[in-house]
C-alpha cells in the first residue's frame, strides 16, 4: 500500500487530489502558514498531526478558500483553483467539516443534508417543495443511513447532542458526491465509543474518497491513514507511514511526548 | 418551522383539510363573509389597508425573519411600484403619463419594484445585522429626497394625483366591496405562497444562510445570490403592495415614502412577530386600527405616544411579538384543557 502511493506521488499531476505548492499564509507578522509543498494522491487518507497553533486549521482554510493563501498554488485534480471563491471549489468536489461544528440550527437533519446535498445540483433556487422521491432526498436518507442518524431525522439540529452534531458535520461532508474531504478534528469532544464509530464511518466510506484528517486523537488518526504528515509552526518537517511516525523520535519529543498527545 | 411536518410527503394522499389547516380553512371563510357585516369604512381604510401593509410587512418578514436580513426599504419599492403605476398609467398631474392600460402596467410596476429590490440588497448584503438597517434606512431617506426634489420624473413635493385603480368586467375595483376582496386576494395568495415557499428549497437555503453562512459556502451554495434573489421575491410583494397602495390613495407622493412610513413597517413586523408569515398581518391590524382610533382616545397631539407605549409593552412582555405571545400562552391552555378534561 505505502510503496504503491510513493509511487503514486511520482506521476503527474493529474493522478494527484490535492497538491499544494508553497502555499503560505499570513497574517500580519504572523506566519501561519510557511511555503507548505504537499501532493495527495486520489483516494489517499492522510492524517495531519500537529501541536495547537501548527497550521492545520490555516491549511484547510487555504484550500476550501475560507482564506486565500498569501502565495502558493493550490491544485485540486490538476486544476488550479487557487483563485476560485470556496463555492466554487465545493462544486468541483472539495468538501470539509469544522472543528467546531457549523449546522444550520433551525432546520431539521434530513432537511440539512438535503440541502448539503442540493448545493451541488442545479436545482438550487427551487421554489419547490422537494418530493420525497427528489434525487437529493433520497441520497440524503441514505447519507442519514451512513452517519447512523436514522433516529433523529425529523429533529432541530438545536436539539441534537455534541456527538449527533459531529457525525452530522460529517453527513454534511458526504453529500453530493465528493472526490476528497478535509475533517477538521471530527473526533473532538467524542466519548470512546463515539470514537469507534467514528473510525468505523470513516473506514467504511468509498474507496475512491480521499481526505486529510486533522485529529489529535492518534488512536483515531492512525487507524484511518495510510500517511501522516506532522506540521509545526506553520511547516510541514516530517512525512511517513502510521508507523514510522509513531516511531520516530523527534516526533515522540514534540507532539507525542507533549502535552497534546 | 414547526408547521414542516407536511413537507415530507410520507402521506401523499393526506386529506386536503389536513393539508391546508382547519384553522386557515376557518379564517378564509371569516375573512370572505367579512363584508357582509363591515361597513365600508372597516372595509377599506381598516381592513383593505391592514392588508396592505400586511402584505409590505410580509415582504420584511421573509427577509428577516428566513433571511436575517433586517430592511427598511420596504415603503421604498412599493413607492418604486407606485410612481410606476402613475408614471405609465395615467394621472392628472400633466408631468409624464404614458396611459398604458393597467395589464401591462401592473407587472412592469411589479418588476420595476423586484429589480429595484434585487438592486438594494445586492448593495446591503455586504452589511449584516444594524448595519443592514442602516443602509437601507439611507437608501430609503435618498429615494424619499431625490423623489421630492426632482420635477421631471417625479414631480417633486406633490407627486402624483389621480391615479384611479381599473374598471374591467363591469366592476370598479376602487368601489369598497371590490377593493376590499382584491386586497383579500393578494393577502392570501402572498401569505400561502411564503408559507408554502418557506418549506421549499430556497426556502430552507435561506434559512440555512440565516443560520450559517460560512457551511453554506463550504456546501457549494453562492451565498450573496441567494441573498439578492430573496430580495427580488421580497420586492414582487412589496411592488404589488404598492400597487393597491397607489389604487387606494389615488395619488403618490413623496410622503408616502417617507421615512415614518419605513419604520411603521418596521413596527408592523415586530409586533406581530417575525417567526410565521401570519405575524404582519396580525401586526398590521394591530397598528392600523390604533394609528385610527388612538385620536379618539388620547387626541391628535398625543396618539402616536399610545403607539409608542403599546409597542414597548409588546416588545417588553414578548421580544417575538403578539405570536411570541400566543406561542407562550398556548401550553398554558393545553394544560388547563388537560385539568378540565376526566
Amino acid at each position: 500500500m505505502t510503496e504503491n502511493l510513493t509511487a503514486n506521488r511520482l506521476q503527474s499531476s493529474g493522478a494527484y487530489a490535492l497538491e499544494l505548492d508553497g502555499v503560505a499564509r499570513h497574517f500580519g507578522a504572523l506566519v501561519a502558514l510557511s511555503g507548505i509543498d504537499m501532493r495527495i494522491a486520489a483516494g489517499e487518507r492522510r492524517a495531519v498531526l500537529g501541536s495547537n497553533g501548527a497550521g492545520k486549521t490555516t491549511l484547510f482554510n487555504a484550500v476550501t478558500g475560507d482564506f486565500l493563501p498569501t502565495a502558493g498554488r493550490i491544485r485540486f485534480f490538476g486544476e488550479d483553483i487557487t483563485d476560485l471563491p470556496p463555492h466554487e471549489r465545493i462544486r468541483r468536489g472539495l468538501r470539509r467539516t469544522y472543528q467546531i461544528s457549523q449546522l444550520f440550527k433551525g432546520l431539521s437533519v434530513l432537511d440539512s443534508i438535503f440541502l448539503a446535498c442540493r448545493g451541488v445540483s442545479r436545482r438550487r433556487f427551487s421554489l419547490l417543495r422537494p418530493a420525497a422521491a427528489d434525487v437529493n432526498m433520497v441520497q440524503a436518507r441514505s447519507i442519514l443511513e451512513a452517519v447512523h442518524l436514522e433516529a433523529h431525522r425529523d429533529a432541530l439540529v438545536a436539539t441534537l447532542s455534541h456527538g449527533q452534531q459531529r457525525q452530522l458535520e460529517i453527513a454534511l461532508a458526504l453529500a453530493g458526491a465528493p472526490r476528497f474531504i478535509l475533517f477538521d478534528e471530527p473526533a473532538a469532544g467524542l466519548s470512546p465509543t463515539e470514537r469507534r464509530d467514528l473510525v468505523a464511518i470513516l473506514n467504511a466510506l468509498p474507496k475512491h474518497i480521499g481526505f486529510i484528517i486533522i485529529e489529535h486523537d492518534l488512536d483515531v488518526a492512525l487507524r484511518v491513514a495510510d500517511y501522516v504528515s506532522m506540521m509545526h509552526n506553520g511547516h510541514l518537517f516530517k512525512e511517513g507511514t502510521p508507523q514510522e511516525i509513531e516511531a520516530d523520535p523527534e516526533v515522540q519529543q514534540i507532539y507525542l511526548g507533549g502535552k497534546h498527545g | 418551522m414547526s408547521l414542516a411536518t407536511a413537507a415530507d410527503g410520507a402521506a401523499p394522499q393526506q386529506n386536503w383539510l389536513d393539508k391546508i389547516g382547519a384553522g386557515h380553512v376557518i379564517l378564509a371563510v371569516a375573512l370572505l363573509l367579512y363584508p357582509l357585516v363591515a361597513s365600508d369604512f372597516f372595509l377599506t381604510q381598516i381592513a383593505g389597508y391592514s392588508m396592505i401593509f400586511g402584505v409590505l410587512s410580509l415582504s420584511l418578514m421573509l427577509l428577516a425573519g428566513y433571511g436575517g436580513m433586517l430592511s427598511l426599504a420596504q415603503i421604498t419599492v412599493a413607492g418604486i411600484a407606485a410612481y410606476a403605476v402613475a408614471i405609465l398609467g395615467s394621472n392628472n398631474s400633466s408631468v409624464l403619463g404614458f396611459g398604458w392600460p393597467w395589464w401591462i402596467v401592473v407587472p412592469f410596476a411589479v418588476a420595476a419594484a423586484a429589480v429595484s429590490s434585487a438592486l438594494i440588497g445586492w448593495i446591503s448584503v455586504r452589511t449584516e445585522g444594524i448595519y443592514t438597517l442602516m443602509i437601507t434606512l439611507a437608501i430609503a431617506t435618498a429615494t424619499f429626497y431625490f423623489a421630492q426634489q426632482n420635477y421631471a420624473i417625479f414631480n417633486g413635493h406633490s407627486g402624483y394625483a389621480g391615479i384611479h385603480a381599473p374598471v374591467f368586467w363591469g366592476i370598479n375595483w376602487r368601489d369598497p366591496k371590490p377593493f376590499y376582496y382584491l386586497c383579500l386576494g393578494l393577502a392570501m395568495l402572498s401569505y400561502a405562497a411564503v408559507l408554502y415557499g418557506s418549506r421549499s428549497t430556497f426556502g430552507m437555503t435561506l434559512q440555512a444562510i440565516r443560520d450559517n453562512p460560512r457551511r453554506m459556502r463550504a456546501l457549494g451554495y453562492h451565498v450573496t445570490a441567494h441573498k439578492v434573489f430573496a430580495w427580488f421575491l421580497a420586492g414582487i410583494l412589496a411592488g404589488l403592495a404598492g400597487v393597491l397602495l397607489v389604487w387606494f390613495n389615488g395619488r403618490v407622493s413623496p410622503g408616502t415614502i417617507g421615512v415614518d412610513v419605513a419604520i411603521d413597517i418596521l413596527i408592523i413586523a415586530v409586533i406581530g412577530g417575525l417567526r410565521h408569515p401570519i405575524g404582519p398581518f396580525v401586526g398590521a391590524i394591530v397598528v392600523i386600527l390604533m394609528q385610527t382610533f388612538a385620536i379618539d382616545i388620547v387626541g391628535a397631539e398625543r396618539f402616536n405616544t399610545l403607539i409608542g407605549l403599546a409597542f414597548l409593552v409588546i416588545v417588553f412582555v414578548s421580544p417575538d411579538g403578539i405570536l411570541g405571545l400566543w406561542g407562550r400562552i398556548k401550553p398554558h391552555l393545553a394544560q388547563e384543557s388537560l385539568r378540565a378534561g376526566p
